[in-house]
């Protein structure tokens, strides 16, 4: 009979830790900017089938970086939840801050329950509406590899060079920047990162808004031309 | 439900991407289920009237009146039979409104659903299908009365026209060529539709014959509503191109029949 060797569980969990952060930081970033019309998410991603942001509901966003299968799964579990929720009760009632307790409190089980921790970091994002009471404010939602979750303002940067890139958008964010504007920033940031590659252009870009004018669904994936006229 | 109460496996549960499916499997208290709707009197169960739809230059047009009669009484005056179910499909209904309004609704959900996971949409014909399967599961119902009709029309971004598909009620789905009807007063729309309707019509011809179907089915049939001027209740009519679906406003609808009466 084999004796299980002792592992504290201080180890346990640093083990699993740094196996996720290994897991994240091999991919790109992906960069979530407040603005003048709603919420930007953009993303380093050459591929176009391959997709890291998507959408959830009428105003909730949801980008991934880390390993494409898990966080992809977890997209997919976010729009059936979303879709199953405002089926039974209304539209409005679907709400990015339930959906990313739901998901802090499943990243987080799989973490301390499982011998793999899910090598992901994602990102919740629902921008605000003027026109319901109650649901005017923007708001960006973290949830890290071990289910920690947290509130951001401005702008909100996940994968493995996140450090940096905050450092760098901390000087050039403004808040109510224009669509050409914010772009631009993100796409800057994106470029300064350590693996990033500084000509980014359109063709390597993942570009998606939540546009708060917008009737119905307000999440919007721009097409490689249209985000190339907003850098040139 | 998908994300549990107590652990399960963040991977377990339904795995496609059909919304239907979805809460056959996760979700079954939300089912629709039509079967039980069928349990009430039929008599006192609102029934639905005349639409439409027809080809024009640029698309498809769908139209509707308002009215909802329960037996010889007044149900509703403004009820809805024509929905936009996506950015390029819609579904109007005739037949018995609470199932044939939830039909419109989950089929919608099912189409965004579907979208979402898949990172695509569906054609034109897996709509259209996807429709039959639910007409058809809506089956046992019919046979005791409540029977649900629909039109469903579209633009086929592949093929660049519009289409239209009418259903039976076992789910058999029949492409049309210019032109359908349903409800009580289908034929009277139909009738006018074969007079005024022409190759390659304009938008504004097209909400004409539009208007004056609903409003000669209404003059005929008794469970038709047509343009209600006391209380502003107008027909719908939607029109739907490349560009995607708009509908056309009370007043457009309201120039329409002052240009048809004189």
């Amino acid at each position: 009979m084999s004796m299980p060797f002792y592992v504290s569980p201080e180890q346990l969990m640093q083990d699993k830790a740094e196996y996720a952060r290994k897991g994240i930081s091999r991919g790109k970033s992906i960069v979530t900017l407040e603005f003048a019309g709603g919420i930007l998410l953009i993303a380093e991603n050459p591929s176009k089938s391959l997709q890291k942001i998507g959408e959830i509901y009428d105003r909730i966003a949801f980008a991934g970086v880390g390993k494409f299968s898990e966080f992809d799964q977890l997209r997919k579990i976010g729009v059936r939840y979303a879709d199953t929720r405002g089926y039974a009760y209304s539209r409005d009632d679907v709400r990015g801050k339930a959906l990313a307790n739901a998901y802090s409190q499943v990243i987080g089980e799989t973490f301390t329950r499982e011998m793999k921790p899910l090598e992901v970091e994602i990102i919740v994002a629902e921008v605000g509406d003027p026109r319901f009471v109650g649901h005017e404010e923007n708001s960006i939602y973290r949830v890290r590899f071990d289910g920690s979750i947290s509130d951001e303002h401005g702008f909100c940067v996940i994968g493995g060079n996140a450090e940096p890139l905050e450092a760098q958008l901390q000087s050039s964010f403004q808040e109510d920047m224009d669509l050409a504007a914010v772009v631009r920033a993100g796409r800057d940031a994106l470029g300064r990162a350590e693996n990033g590659d500084p000509d980014l252009g359109a063709a390597n870009l993942e570009v998606c808004l939540l546009e708060r004018e917008h009737e119905g669904r307000k999440f919007r994936r721009l097409p490689q031309d249209e985000v190339a006229g907003l850098l040139a | 439900m998908f994300f549990r109460n107590g652990y399960s496996g963040w991977r377990s549960g339904y795995q496609g991407s059909s919304f239907i499916e979805l809460l056959g499997e996760d979700a079954q208290h939300l089912a629709p289920n039509f079967e039980a709707l069928a349990q009430g009197s039929i008599e006192e169960i609102p029934h639905g009237t005349t639409v439409c739809s027809f080809k024009f230059s640029d698309g498809v047009v769908m139209a509707g009146d308002r009215l909802a009669t329960a037996g010889h009484s007044v149900a509703s005056r403004e009820v809805q039979k024509v929905f936009a179910t996506d950015a390029h499909s819609m579904i109007a209904i005739a037949g018995a409104a609470g199932p044939a309004i939830e039909m419109a609704r989950v089929l919608s959900v099912e189409l965004e659903h579907y979208e979402k996971i898949e990172g695509e949409r569906l054609e034109l014909d897996g709509k259209a299908n996807k429709l039959s399967q639910m007409i058809r599961q809506n089956l046992p119902a019919a046979m005791q009365g409540l029977a649900v009709v629909p039109l469903f029309a579209g633009y086929d971004l592949r093929r660049r026209v519009g289409r239209i598909w009418q259903y039976d009620i076992t789910g058999g789905r029949y492409e049309e060529g210019n032109a359908e009807t349903s409800g009580s007063g289908g034929l009277y729309a139909q009738e006018h539709i074969k007079k005024t309707w022409r190759e390659g019509m304009s938008s504004q011809d097209a909400l004409d014959v539009a208007v004056g179907a609903i409003t000669a089915a209404a003059d005929e049939d008794r469970a038709t509503g047509g343009i209600d001027f006391d209380r502003g209740i107008f027909p719908i009519v939607n029109v739907c191109t490349e560009a995607g679906i708009t509908r056309a406003t009370d007043d457009e609808v309201r120039a329409s029949y002052e240009r048809l009466r004189s």
